[in-house]
């Protein structure tokens, strides 16, 4: 089981990645073209969500990828 | 010295009354949004729709994580008790300036701008009044009862909701539509003055958490909770753990089976307010008491299981279940008495009102209102469901409900057991309003994006002469909840441990 956390380690720091990518190009930005009051949102997803997605699951990844969830 | 205690009945009422309190005051804004937005943020202005959607946003979700690092900081540096208080009044008061502030059309732009401020105070208050609420009760708990006892807070959340909704249908039914509109929508506002002035009497009387007075007293309480919950290695990787492996799954479960049902009913089977706002109450009444039972469970035979368990289901089963709920009010599967179709038209100067009303064998009644205003057409579509669909629909909200319970009836409990008695509150805040707060407070922005890029890409294929790609267009919104309970469930399994830790570590 040790090896499966720290193997998914990586997962989770790949799907971080993706995540962001994801709202970025799928979400901030149509909004942010959109204008108006899309804005708002838009810059909650660059500054907030983004921030908070990467960093979860990236320092989440690198702590499971370094044992320290090990038994 | 030994510590005061609290009798447990009066621990948990105080506790579970102002939490209920809190949240009835942070869901009767968002229940009249739309006719606080005519007040407040009149249409036909940029600036007021920016303010608008600025308010609904960042105090729906922004906001509480802040007020969970401020609060949370708070109690784990001067008491659960005191902190808490601070919450309540400040939920309060807030919720009650909201109720008098004047219209836009009386004070101009100063209008808006306090409400957004009141909003976003509401939103700290409710970040710092859940950690405490729930880190109190646990640490006066017995151990072998601290899921059910911390339960009773986790039915605050939906009991508040409830009673919002009731206190507005009461208001609403008590007077005209007029003077609601006028005046009337300021009393539950009002009203919440009163519940917050009892709350705050009933918790002014309550002692400390004696594990919190213990490790004050004897000088093991954190000089600064925030850097040894987030600065901390060990700390913080299970502040990530709470996060990803519990609260973001249980965040979106517990919104789609409330909020995102009650929208779903309304926005895509067209069901109006009155039947969903009916349906909800229905299915929350009926499901309340299985935040106690699953409470109760977790201490019988453990915690983790139950809240991947709710995961779980809740992944397997959404789709299929808004399918029956769709299909259930659908009326290209009833016989229309094609006979009683009847179609007014109503014509008011350059304006002009065009209604179908078609009914249906099983008593079903299908309303189409097109409006031409000023040139521009808005169309308002009404299913009036059978009392037979509505008693469906309210099972298949209630067995979401089920889920929610499954989820958010052990997770009190099992927060407060990750985290010593040092920075509990902080540490256990954080990660609750993240998830709940965040990756629950975006599932409406998110899901209805989905929903209209679906709708969007069958439109395009239809253009091009082909067949639509995707099915039911309108489930698409669920992939949002689906995908992050998913990928909660795998860390959760994966990597917590399952062992219940002591509280007064």
């Amino acid at each position: 089981m040790n090896t499966v956390k720290r193997i998914l380690g990586i997962v989770w720091i790949l799907l971080g990645v993706a995540a962001v990518w994801y709202l970025i190009y799928n979400q901030a930005v149509p909004l942010w073209k959109a204008g108006g009051e899309n804005i708002i949102a838009a810059v909650i997803y660059i500054f907030v969500l983004c921030p908070i997605i990467a960093g979860s699951l990236g320092c989440f990844g690198w702590f499971a990828w370094k044992g320290e969830f090990d038994e | 010295m030994s510590q005061k205690r609290s009798p447990m009945f009066a621990v948990i009422g105080a506790s579970s009354v102002g939490t209920m309190i809190e949240w009835y005051d942070f869901y009767i804004f968002g229940s009249l949004a739309t006719l606080i937005s005519t007040k407040f943020f009149p249409s036909g202005n940029e600036t007021l729709a920016f303010l608008s959607t600025l308010a609904t946003f960042a105090a729906g979700f922004i906001v509480r994580p802040f007020g969970a690092l401020f609060f949370g900081r708070l109690g784990d540096l001067i008491g659960r008790k005191y902190t808490f208080m601070v919450t309540l009044l400040l939920m309060g008061g807030a919720t009650f300036l909201i109720g008098c502030i004047p219209a836009y059309e009386t004070i101009g732009f100063i209008s808006p701008l306090l409400v957004l401020l009141l909003r976003l105070l509401q939103g700290l208050a409710l970040g710092g009044e859940y950690g405490g609420a729930a880190t109190y009760v646990a640490e006066h708990s017995p151990a072998h009862q601290r899921g059910l006892m911390t339960s009773w807070i986790q039915t605050t959340a939906t009991a508040g909701l409830i009673i919002s909704l009731v206190v507005i249908a009461v208001t609403r039914a008590s007077m005209s539509r007029e003077s609601f509109e006028a005046f009337g929508w300021r009393i539950p506002f009002l009203a919440s003055a009163v519940m917050i002035y009892v709350s705050y009497i009933i918790r002014r009387n309550m002692h400390e958490s004696p594990l919190f007075a213990k490790a004050k007293a004897e000088g093991k309480t954190s000089v600064n909770p925030l850097k040894e919950s987030f600065g901390n290695r060990y700390n913080l990787k299970y502040v990530l753990l709470a996060l990803l492996g519990v609260t973001m799954g249980q965040g979106v479960v517990w919104y789609t089976g409330q909020f995102y049902a009650m929208s779903f009913i309304e926005r895509v089977m067209h069901v109006p307010k009155v039947q969903v706002d009916s349906i909800l109450i229905w299915a929350l009444c009926l499901g309340t008491p299985f935040f106690i039972f699953f409470g109760w469970l977790s201490d019988k035979i453990g915690r983790k299981w139950i809240m991947m368990a709710g995961m779980l289901v809740a992944v397997l089963s959404y789709r299929y279940i808004y399918t029956q709920m769709y299909e259930t009010v659908n009326v290209q599967n009833k016989t229309e008495l094609t006979a009683e179709t009847k179609f007014t038209a109503e014509l008011k100067g350059a304006d002009s009102v065009y209604t179908t009303t078609r009914k249906y064998s099983d008593g079903t009644i299908f309303t189409e209102a097109i409006t031409l205003k000023e040139g521009v057409r808005h169309t308002e579509t009404h299913v009036t469901v059978t009392d037979a669909d509505k008693r469906t629909l309210i099972f298949w909200v209630f067995i979401q409900v089920l889920f929610v319970t499954m989820v958010y009836g052990p997770i009190a409990a099992f927060l407060v057991e990750m985290f010593p008695v040092k920075i509990r509150y902080t540490s256990m805040s954080l990660p609750y309003h993240v998830g709940n707060g965040i990756f629950g407070g975006l599932l409406p922005a998110i899901a209805t994006f989905l929903v209209t890029r679906a709708g969007t890409i069958n439109e395009k294929a239809a253009s091009m002469g082909l067949l639509p790609p995707i099915d039911k267009p309108y489930l698409e919104g669920l992939w949002y909840p689906i995908v992050i309970a998913a990928i909660c469930l795998v860390i959760g399994v994966v990597y917590l441990d399952g062992k219940d830790n002591r509280v007064d570590d």
